[in-house]
């Protein structure tokens, strides 16, 4: 960490060297699992973090905050037999990270036995660990990187001349070097770097005012659209919301804009993740082999996707990752499963401790949004949903949204302040046809998505 | 010994920072261009039990410390922060956030003067509710609350129960001089249990807590309490039926669904918007915003609710402030930077999640003041519509001012009576006419249980809501009965 203690006005690192800062990481997680096992663990991982970066945002052109940010994070399981107990800190000195291992010990002699916790199996620990592209240093000066955020923004200020107002434009930088290490002899280290542009501004008209966003961000900065391009991307989608209209109470096909539509995907997600069903959380229990959707779905988790967002070769326990389907021909071909809710459930785990990482999701239609428009004929395009009326227990869906109204195929007007409503199973059972119009920076590559039917509430 | 004194043991003591060394790294950003810094010392620990099917599984405890920077020159903010509380850190962060005012325009420079404040009487005792209570006592709490749940239906198939606390002490200094400190506890518990009755499951929680210690929970019978309350939600929604869609008259009950304001008008009311003009409460102040039985306060005075601060993140004294008065849209809440940039006083709202984050002006405990009405006589009232008096999150879009919140206990009216209950459902409407359409409060209003958790870019802050049971003549009622 003395390597790093000049904060410089470059963002990225060119200060510290990644061997030092591996050394660093390493040295600690081997201190916590000997500390660990001295004071009687039998089994111990430690997960560590290091990352620096910088965010700036513009607002009329000025500059409105500049945060630099310098994060660190040490966390610890220690399992005792099949006690266990965890511990934190962002305080990597030598005395902080030991009462961090005894804290865990300590906890662990008050938990209770549960035979399933425990380290992966060790013959599942990722031996190959491929450079997956994920590691693309920015060296920039902080001037720069103001004028990148303030070109954003001015030209979604110039795009129209509704634009009556700016939350302003973002740059921001970040890269890290994380380790997760455990007793079983396992070493995975990981670099990755995040960069990216957002704009945020204000349209208005005699009916109000409205306010939409765009962003984009990528591992690495040449793959990313142009400031220029996010600016005037915010300010359409801001302008196309003026004028909104309410929408009788009815029953109507409904499009998923891409971009919204992957939380669709994340509550299955949610569903069959192992914790929700072992407690019986969920609306898809015993679901595995069944139809959910329409035949011709199809859905991938991409894990080992090179330059993606999420990409990983090993998971949170160090198993190693590989590319699998989700949902073949429509029917749920497997669960989400860490090892522990694996041996609940009698099974493997599916290396998704941590998570699924970079989904994807079959497109049938070409052409984009217009097509899926087309398709659907009369309804509602949603573009935005708020609120968390997503039941995983039950499946009942209700949220707030904004769109537009379509008929033949086209916006007619937006629509705002009404709701949607139906049960996730009937939906994904409707889905009618999934757009090619998805962002290939986003973590779910899912474009926008139809379904045949749901209720619309407005008053 | 008072808050500051107890802080300063903790931040300063164990590595040697002093006042001179607080007033060095102050006085090296109040350069050319910066008009205004502050220093934000933090020391917290957590930790969390959980019950998970019968077994107390796991257990976490962890501590986070560091020290906030702030460098600000008119409507510019630099900030970095430091994970170390130590002198040489604390400079590096200091010189980065000060980088901001490289090309900004001259300013009077001041050195600050450390000096101590009056001592505020706190509103929660500084003990520390980790260590409070022994870890086997913990566990046998989790025990016996499950045990409370499983015994009190058959249907009940599934118990979570989790316990944490936070200890968080905190030191401001600010280049006005002023130094200050507070020490806060925040306990919390929650039981979350699934039931299920020929096929059919539901799940519910309920939970509670406060700037207390553990002791808390023990006292009239309120762990208890919880367990049954979500025993008896949950047995309630494996009977409701769709809800249904489209504008009708609602009524909310007291307490939680106090979450309406928080999101309706909230939002819109805190400062930093209304500077930009980017919320639809902009440029209102004296106008009518609600129904004129509508008064609605933001106080952060309130002895340890989940919501309160005996001191504001920037070190302002918490303060009772009117929102809205008989309907009047009195006031917005401020932080330091927008109440110096709108000409108008802080009101103890500025609150960050943590040293690693910028204050931004925030909520504590907002609620609405009671009306005339029994609960039973408003409901009586309303010939066709909703009961609506549990619910699950709410979000807005503070510039177009619509908001929602969903439901989780909610029951239909008809002819006066409340009659089956229904599914959750998102309500959805527009935060500067809601209150407009208010025609009956009860005189019941009440605080929520202390369970609120408010988020804004990207931050995390503990919050409190509350009122009087509502009656609301439309809003949209977003069902699948369509």
């Amino acid at each position: 960490m003395d390597s790093k203690s000049e904060t410089s006005e470059t963002v990225g690192t060119a200060v510290a060297s990644y061997d030092d800062e591996r050394a660093l990481l390493a040295r600690l997680a081997d201190g916590c699992i000997d500390q660990a096992t001295e004071s009687g663990a039998s089994a111990v991982e430690v997960a560590l973090g290091q990352g620096q970066g910088m965010s700036i945002n513009v607002r009329n052109g000025e500059v409105e905050t500049v945060e630099y940010n310098r994060d660190k994070s040490l966390s610890l399981t220690v399992y005792f037999g099949h006690h266990s107990g965890s511990a934190s800190t962002t305080d990597f000195s030598e005395e902080a990270v030991s009462q961090v291992v005894s804290s865990a010990c300590n906890i662990a002699k008050f938990t209770e036995e549960d035979p399933y916790n425990g380290l992966a199996d060790a013959d599942l620990m990722a031996t190959d660990i491929p450079d997956l592209d994920l590691h693309h240093p920015w060296e920039i000066e902080m001037d720069q990187a103001v004028d990148l955020a303030r070109r954003a923004e001015e030209s979604a200020l110039k795009a129209d001349s509704r634009i009556s107002n700016t939350e302003g434009g973002g740059f921001s930088s970040h890269s890290g070097t994380d380790l997760y290490a455990n007793s079983h002899g396992f070493r995975g280290f990981s670099n990755g770097t995040r960069h990216g542009y957002s704009c945020s501004v204000l349209a208005s008209d005699s009916n109000g005012m409205q306010r939409d966003y765009w962003y984009d961000s990528s591992r690495n900065a040449s793959q990313l659209e142009s400031p220029e391009s996010v600016g005037k991307t915010a300010a359409r989608r801001t302008v196309r919301r003026l004028g909104a209209r309410k929408i009788e109470t009815a029953s109507h096909p409904v499009i998923f804009e891409t971009g919204v539509s992957a939380s669709l995907i994340s509550h299955m997600i949610s569903a069959i993740s192992g914790s929700s069903l072992y407690r019986k959380a969920s609306f898809l229990l015993d679901q595995k082999g069944e139809a959910l959707f329409p035949d011709w779905v199809q859905i991938h988790e991409r894990p080992l996707q090179r330059g993606a967002p999420s990409s990983s070769a090993f998971d949170a326990e160090g198993v190693a990752t590989r590319d699998s389907d989700i949902v073949l021909e429509g029917t749920l071909a497997r669960y989400i499963l860490s090892s522990y809710s694996a041996r609940k459930l009698g099974t493997r785990t599916t290396a998704n401790a941590g998570g699924v990482r970079n989904l994807a999701v079959e497109s049938n239609v070409t052409g984009g949004l217009q097509e899926l428009m087309s398709l659907m004929g009369r309804g509602v395009l949603v573009t935005e949903l708020i609120g968390f009326g997503v039941n995983t227990v039950t499946g009942d869906y209700s949220r707030g949204a904004f769109g537009f109204w379509v008929e033949n195929g086209e916006i007619q007007y937006p629509v705002h302040e009404f709701t949607i409503a139906g049960n996730l199973i009937n939906m994904y059972a409707d889905f009618v046809g999934v757009a090619d119009d998805f962002h290939p920076n986003r973590s779910s590559q899912v474009g926008s998505i139809l379904i045949d039917k749901m209720a619309i509430a407005c008053s | 010994m008072n808050q500051f004194d107890l802080a300063r043991n903790v931040l300063w003591e164990p590595t040697g920072l002093e006042p001179r060394g607080i007033d060095n790294a102050l006085g090296s950003m109040l350069t050319a261009g910066v008009d205004y810094a502050d220093l934000y010392f933090q020391s917290s620990k957590h930790e969390g039990w959980s019950l998970d099917e019968g077994t107390v599984k796991s257990g976490s405890f962890s501590i986070d410390q560091g020290v906030g920077v702030r460098a600000v020159s008119g409507e510019k903010t630099g900030f970095a922060y430091s994970d170390e509380l130590l002198q040489p850190a604390l400079l590096e962060a200091a010189k980065a956030a000060k980088t901001i005012a490289q090309s900004g325009a001259d300013a009077a420079t001041k050195m600050p003067s450390a000096k101590n404040v009056p001592t505020v009487p706190s509103l929660y005792a500084p003990a520390d509710p980790l260590s409070a209570m022994q870890d086997a006592k913990k566990v046998a709490l989790l025990k016996r609350v499950e045990s409370i749940a499983r015994s009190a239906d058959p249907r009940v198939i599934q118990v979570s129960v989790s316990l944490a606390a936070v200890q968080d002490t905190i030191i401001v200094a600010r280049s006005d001089g002023y130094l200050g400190g507070d020490v806060r506890p925040l306990v919390r518990m929650n039981v979350s249990v699934i039931v299920e009755q020929s096929g059919r499951r539901e799940q519910a929680s309920a939970g509670g807590g406060g700037r207390y210690d553990y002791s808390y929970f023990l006292e009239e019978d309120r762990a208890e309490g919880f367990a049954r309350e979500a025993v008896r939600q949950a047995l309630v929604n494996l009977e409701a039926q769709d809800a249904p869609a489209g504008e009708m008259t609602v009524v909310l009950g007291s307490g939680w669904p106090g979450i309406l304001l928080h999101e309706a008008i909230g939002h819109g009311l805190e400062g930093d918007f209304n500077r930009k003009g980017t919320s639809a409460f902009s440029g209102r102040i004296g106008e009518k915003v609600a129904s004129s039985v509508c008064t609605v306060v933001d106080d952060g005075t309130i002895a340890n609710r989940r919501g309160s601060l005996t001191i504001d993140d920037e070190g302002e004294v918490s303060k009772n402030t009117v929102l809205i008065e008989n309907g009047i849209l009195k006031g917005y809440m401020q932080d330091q930077l927008n109440a110096r940039l709108m000409k108008m006083n802080p009101t103890g709202n500025g609150r960050r999640e943590s040293y690693a984050h910028l204050p931004m002006p925030r909520m504590t405990n907002t609620y609405m003041l009671s009306g005339e009405h029994s609960p039973e006589e408003i409901i009586q009232s309303v010939d066709k519509g909703i009961y609506a008096v549990n619910f699950g999150g709410g979000q807005v879009d503070i510039t177009s001012g619509k908001f929602v919140f969903t439901t989780s206990e909610a029951y239909l009216i008809e002819g006066g009576k409340v009659t089956a209950p229904v599914k959750g459902a998102t309500l959805i409407g527009d935060g500067p006419e809601v209150l407009t359409r208010v025609s009956m409060l009860g005189n019941d209003m009440a605080l929520d249980s202390g369970v609120g958790v408010c988020g804004k870019d990207g931050q995390s802050v503990p919050v409190g809501v509350g009122q009087p049971t509502m009656r609301i003549d439309g809003l949209t009622v977003g069902g699948a009965a369509v």
